[in-house]
């Protein structure tokens, strides 16, 4: 009886259940097998079933129409099959973008990643200074997208920006991200960390806000160093923002399209023209819808499958 | 191993104008078993987070035998602290969660390895450590979180800061024992905070009680229970509390609602007092040879072994331990006698005096 209330312990009320039933018949699941099921409750996952076939599932079938078929004009059509997947796949232009874009979101989740941890980190846990790091730490992320990509544009200009004027006249380095496709990659990669390192900071802020003081007190008796306690305490319990963190900023980043769209417009060159960029190109520029659909699709696909691979292995990676 | 002295020691969180423990001067004697009992918020946490250098004292000075520690910070006194709750490094394994205070202070590995090897078999996780220290139940948990205090031996005393609450009832019985083995077989000093009379007086050599910020009496469980020093100590100690009602001095001669129950023991003042006595040493009665306290019988808590009776004695409420026979109907009229040696009065709340059965009229 002790053992047995000893291995239960972990959850006090199933563990009651178990040793209340166990006397009777030793099978504690008769209760639920007996009470008849009621289906009626799924009505009520209608309405979001209504909403999200119009505003998701009708919409992305309209794409997958579009994906087989090629469009003359809108009397004039003919099924194609899987041509256009095939043709978009092979795309040597489509694949350097994908590459390109990949690249992106992997320096990208590189960078804001440690630093958003770092900035949390270093925020003040209590006082009147909480108040003041948060909304300084948050104004970024209150200013639309393209406006970040105006003030990036002007901002980064080597002859009127404060920032691409300071590099080239009191740093004497030449930058020019209308010209030089690696300063323009900087530039939009930079506007990217400034713009998204904020959300990640708000969010280990709040992961680490959520460790009782106590942990720290333990550490600090157990004579752990400032980094110990980082990486012991602070660490383990950020898991679960950070997969949040991670995932979003992958997603956002490999759909990027607003911020150097309006910076240097996919250019100079292809130097920045990620997968968004040339897809609005072929889709709305050059208006061919078959080609359009099944790059979308197979953009929306690599989106899931990176997405859910990370997903899986940060759960995973906490058991 | 030490005496922990503090000098004067006080703190308070808004700047001086309120005490959360008032200035006090008290020694916790080295390889005792301490607990440290009051109701929430009096300060217990505050005392324990000064002793392990968590806070600095607003005020005063405190020893470790002839080092003063005021200023040394937590890593450097050598303190273990078990919280409320259980504090591990989840992810890592129970042998690394013991191994972690001996790896930040750079001892060698050889010696780790020993001394982990031998507080795990003292506290019996021998078969846990190479699981990870979160899939443990909440009992164990808190078992490896006390063994990060106990594998430093130098350790100068163990805070436990109610380190039972997060645990099942019927596992508590099974760690308090644990904890007094320890104690037995380490000698470390134990300070136990619990708001749990129970925890308390089993569990200690030595209870010491604090109520608003100040130690209002310390003393073996018994003392606290037969002779509380404090109406607080009289109220928070046993189950139902003491009795405690107004009550009157004049020419020596203690008088309750209008009844004499006995001459006053002390240098007393006339005028008014409180007096005191436990439920177990009111006895109720017919007019017997003592001078019975006249009640009226409100009503009858029938609790097994024994029944607890309230009566009314004048406007004040109070209640007798009897025995579970024991008959008393509602709205009787009966006497309550109250043992002189186990009766006492306060002023001011502090005991001033015990009473004496009155000349003429025999012991009760």
């Amino acid at each position: 009886m002790t053992e047995q209330s000893v291995t239960v312990a972990g959850s006090p009320v199933g563990g009651e259940i178990v040793t209340a039933a166990a006397p009777q018949d030793g099978t504690p699941d008769t209760r639920a097998s007996v009470k008849p099921k009621n289906n009626r409750a799924w009505f009520l996952v209608l309405p979001v079933v209504v909403s999200v076939a119009f505003t998701a599932v009708i919409p992305l079938m309209t794409v997958v129409n579009f994906s087989v078929q090629d469009i003359f004009s809108p009397d004039d059509r003919i099924f194609v099959g899987l041509e256009w997947f095939r043709s978009v796949s092979r795309d040597p232009e489509i694949r350097a973008a994908f590459v390109r874009t990949l690249l992106f979101s992997a320096q990208v989740l590189l960078l804001e990643i440690p630093l958003g941890v770092a900035l949390a980190v270093a925020m003040p846990r209590r006082g009147i200074w909480v108040s003041a790091a948060l909304v300084i730490v948050a104004l970024p992320l209150l200013i639309p997208w393209n406006v970040v990509g105006t003030i990036w544009q002007i901002f980064a200009r080597a002859d009127i920006g404060l920032g691409g004027w300071t590099i080239n006249n009191v740093l004497g380095i030449d930058f020019n991200y209308t010209l030089d496709s690696t300063d323009a990659w900087i530039t939009v990669l930079i506007m990217d960390v400034w713009h998204w390192t904020p959300l990640v900071a708000l969010l280990a802020y709040a992961g680490l806000r959520s460790i009782p003081d106590p942990y720290f007190q333990a550490a600090q008796i157990d004579g752990a160093s400032a980094w110990a306690t980082f990486r012991h305490i602070q660490l383990p319990r950020l898991r679960g923002v950070l997969t949040i963190a991670i995932l979003l900023r992958f997603m956002d980043s490999f759909m990027i399209y607003t911020e150097p769209f309006v910076v240097t417009g996919g250019g100079p060159g292809n130097a920045t023209s990620f997968l968004s960029i040339l897809l609005s190109k072929i889709a709305v520029g050059q208006f061919d819808l078959g080609p359009a659909g099944a790059f979308s699709l197979l953009y929306f696909l690599v989106v899931q499958i990176v997405s859910y691979v990370f997903f899986t292995v940060l759960t995973r990676a906490g058991r | 191993m030490a005496d922990i002295r503090l000098e004067g020691v006080g703190h308070s969180y808004d700047g001086g104008r309120t005490w959360a423990l008032q200035p006090m001067t008290w020694t916790w004697r080295s390889s005792r078993a301490y607990a440290l009992l009051g109701p929430s918020g009096c300060g217990k946490t505050t005392l324990l987070n000064i002793i392990s250098g968590l806070l600095s004292p607003t005020v005063g000075r405190i020893w470790f035998d002839d080092r003063e520690v005021t200023a040394v910070p937590t890593a450097g006194r050598n303190i273990a602290q078990v919280f409320q709750f259980p504090v591990l490094y989840e992810e890592m394994s129970v042998y690394d969660n013991l191994a972690f205070p001996l790896r930040n202070r750079k001892y060698p590995k050889a010696e780790i390895d020993q001394r982990v090897r031998r507080v795990s078999q003292l506290l019996g996780l021998d078969d846990h450590l190479r699981r990870r220290s979160r899939r443990l139940d909440p009992g164990r948990q808190q078992i490896v979180s006390l063994g990060r205090g106990l594998v430093r031996s130098e350790v100068a005393a163990v805070l436990l800061d109610e380190p039972l609450t997060v645990v099942d009832p019927a596992l508590k019985w099974t760690l308090r024992s644990k904890l007094k083995e320890i104690h037995r077989d380490t000698g470390h000093t134990l300070i136990y905070v619990t708001h749990d009379q129970t925890e308390a007086l089993t569990f200690a050599d030595e209870v010491v009680v604090l109520n608003e910020g100040a130690i209002v009496q310390a003393g073996e469980p018994a003392e606290l229970f037969l002779s509380p020093a404090h109406e607080f100590v009289g109220h928070f100690i046993g189950s139902p509390g003491m009795n405690v009602v107004p009550a009157e001095i004049a020419d020596g001669v203690v008088r309750v609602a209008e009844t004499d129950v006995g001459r006053a023991v002390g240098e007393l003042e006339p005028g008014p007092v409180h007096i005191g006595v436990r439920p177990e040493f009111a006895r109720l009665g017919g007019e017997g040879t003592s001078p019975g306290l006249p009640v009226r019988v409100t009503s009858v808590d029938r609790m097994g072994a024994y029944n607890l009776v309230h009566v009314q004695a004048g406007d004040h409420p109070m209640i007798a331990k009897t025995e579970a026979e024991a008959r008393f109907a509602p709205d009787t009229v009966e006497f309550l006698h109250l043992a002189p040696d186990r009766t006492f009065l306060f002023r001011d709340s502090v005991r001033c005096g015990s009473i004496a059965p009155l000349d003429g009229k025999g012991a009760p």
